[in-house]
């Protein structure tokens, strides 16, 4: 018995020095497992002395990014793509056990700008937005956009909403965002398409700690707690003061959606 | 300002941890051994201090840029463009990407305090030096010069462009996650992420042998003609009438412009039905030219964000990244397609380009020392053709 010949993993030229290493179409852990199996693949290589014409990889929910050196001397991207394609048929898939956490949100109007419009857009009421939110567990797919930008997956889809055809200038920092079947926090005032649906307190990024900058990591695990302005502002102060104890915002463990 | 003698005393203190920092993380590197100029101990060892007097507008610093941490979404940034950069650090005879002062719209102005100082300005800059005690005396751009304690140096407007300011010894901030480039919107290295401001020092050595001057302006070797790009990652989001209107048409840069990216204004590029604006997000780089839904192109910058949800029409090639640097509100830009033959080619070009200019730089004759600075520049060239990848 043979089996349909699948398209995947395939290469798409991100410019002249950067190969997309595409595994398929559809956000799931599945896919998500061969992304992190070839990151990594070229970790383990790297470690050897492999590669040494890659700059570094970007992992995202079904693609791994490699950015190449870009040389006078040669198209170095080029002549690895062969080979790049070769190990990502090859590595195995890696799906990490992640960390759960419930972390804080604030979904009052003034930091929720859109939610009402999306609720209203997709028929339901603030309230079941609200519950839908904080009622999904979200897996952390990727870390990027920005430090400390997390995207998870999946929203519901009586959530789902394609991004804003004309992204804004300028998205507060903290902001919880939707759009499509992703959620995400913007940690730094930025532009940015997407639905801002919330506003978190914490802090998910910060460069002086230099073994973890970033506080989630793929595969993490994420329920969204509501707090109401006086929590939010009370939580924002001390973010802003004296930092927060990450490990206070585990959670005890609870089965993947 | 108030608490400024505290603020500057803490600011000199910073500067010469980094000055060291700097040094010992060249030498781990194998840095020093390839590429540093004879004598860098030297210079790192005698310093002066560089004083806002002014802090500009629009100022960073900059070096090669943060690599290895986008997998956390960390941006590249760095210099928006390192061949002009490497100018800057070449007017200094040392290596091509040391960090510099990035200026795109007003160059700060700079006091020598404590010890003779060396600098180098490149770029469409009108600058003004005013001895201490003496009348203020227009300069040239693409020079290095010495500046003696007191003087100060008004780097003026960027007429056009952008332009750099390269110290001695480099710009010795803390690297954070290994550079020192200056990521504004997440507060990262630099000086504590921000602008510059009034007071703030920055250690700067003598330099070493004669003062260099350019007898002409750095231009990039395609620096007039379209942005060259290969098509993709998502060609196939759009259709024929799409792509004729990428390529055969005119697009304004938007009043919102700046190092994460350019907003262009022109014909609307439709997406094939179906297939939308909205991607699964993924990796984006400098260069691509990403379409929100609404048709207008957003071409992504040296702070581009690391991930990016928006088809991709195209990507500009490595070797037209830094003109990208260049272009203004206002700039009109045109693309074309080329080959990965062709962008390789560029790159050559741009390589050969810089090595050459690098090899006409001679001493400023009042100074001169001209043997001594031929020969820190011919030495240089090799390095100079990295800084051109």
């Amino acid at each position: 018995m043979t089996s349909p010949p699948t398209p995947y993993p395939r290469l798409h030229a991100l410019g002249d020095a950067a190969w997309i290493v595409e595994f398929g179409n559809l956000i799931d852990e599945a896919t998500h497992a061969r992304v992190m199996g070839l990151a990594q693949a070229l970790e383990a290589a790297r470690v050897q002395g492999g590669w040494p014409q890659v700059l570094e990889w970007v992992p995202a929910y079904t693609t791994l990014t490699v950015h190449f050196h870009t040389t006078a001397a040669a198209d170095v991207a080029h002549e690895a793509a062969e080979e790049l394609l070769a190990l990502a048929r090859a590595s195995a898939p890696l799906l990490q056990p992640g960390r759960c956490w419930r972390l804080p949100v604030c979904f009052d109007a003034d930091c929720a700008p859109d939610l009402q419009a999306l609720a209203l857009a997709r028929g339901l009421s603030l309230d079941d937005a609200v519950a839908l939110l904080t009622e999904t567990p979200f897996r952390v797919y990727m870390l990027g956009f920005q430090p400390g930008f997390r995207t998870w997956a999946a929203l519901p889809a009586a959530l789902e909403m394609p991004r804003r055809s004309t992204p804004r200038t300028a998205v507060p920092e903290r902001s919880v965002a939707v759009a499509g079947r992703m959620c995400a926090v913007y940690p730094w005032r930025s532009p940015g398409g997407w639905h801002l649906v919330g506003r978190t307190p914490l802090n998910f990024f910060d460069a002086r700690d230099v073994q973890a900058p970033a506080w989630l990591q793929a595969g993490d695990q994420v329920r969204w707690l509501a707090v109401d302005r006086e929590r939010f502002d009370e939580l924002e102060r001390c973010t802003a003061t004296s930092g927060m104890v990450r490990s206070e915002w585990l959670a005890p463990p609870e089965s993947a959606p | 300002m108030s608490g400024g003698a505290k603020e500057q005393a803490v600011n000199g203190e910073a500067g010469d941890r980094a000055a060291n920092g700097q040094a010992a993380d060249r030498a781990s590197n194998g840095e020093a051994g390839n590429r540093a100029v004879t004598g860098e101990a030297g210079d790192r060892a005698v310093t002066g201090t560089v004083e806002f007097v002014q802090p500009g507008a629009a100022v960073s610093i900059q070096d090669r840029g943060r690599v290895g941490h986008r997998a956390i979404g960390v941006p590249l940034a760095g210099a928006a463009d390192p061949l002009l950069m490497a100018c800057a650090n070449a007017l200094l005879a040392q290596p091509a990407d040391w960090a510099v002062l990035e200026v795109a719209l007003l160059g700060p102005t700079l006091r020598a305090v404590g010890a003779p100082v060396r600098v180098a300005l490149v770029g469409d800059l009108a600058p003004v030096r005013t001895p201490h005690g003496g009348a203020p005396m227009p300069l040239t751009s693409w020079r290095s010069f010495t500046l003696q304690p007191g003087e100060q140096l008004a780097v003026g407007p960027c007429r056009s462009g952008i332009a750099y300011v390269a110290l001695a010894g480099g710009v010795a901030v803390p690297p954070v996650l290994g550079s020192r480039s200056t990521y504004a919107r997440a507060a990262l290295g630099g000086l504590d992420g921000r602008a510059p401001r009034v007071g703030d020092q920055l250690a700067c050595g003598p330099g070493q042998g004669a003062e260099l001057q350019s007898p002409t302006a750095w231009q990039h070797p395609h620096a007039t003609g379209p942005l060259r790009v290969l098509p993709g990652p998502q060609e196939e989001h759009f259709d024929a009438e799409a792509w004729q209107s990428f390529l055969g048409s005119e697009y304004s840069v938007t009043p919102d412009a700046d190092r994460m990216g350019l907003r262009l204004q022109g014909a609307a590029l439709r997406h094939v039905a179906g297939m939308g604006a909205d991607i699964v997000s993924e990796a984006v780089a400098p260069g691509a030219v990403q379409v929100p839904g609404a048709g207008q192109p957003i071409v992504l910058g040296v702070d581009a964000q690391t991930i990016g949800g928006y088809a991709k029409i195209a990507t500009v090639i490595s070797a037209d990244l830094p003109r990208l640097a260049h272009a203004r509100p206002g700039s009109v830009l045109r693309f074309a397609v080329v080959t990965r033959e062709q962008a390789l080619a560029a790159r050559v070009l741009l390589a050969e380009a810089l090595a050459n200019w690098v090899r006409q730089l001679g001493p400023v004759r009042a100074h001169g020392e001209p043997d001594e600075a031929a020969l820190y520049a011919s030495n240089l060239i090799s390095g100079m053709i990295d800084a051109g990848e």
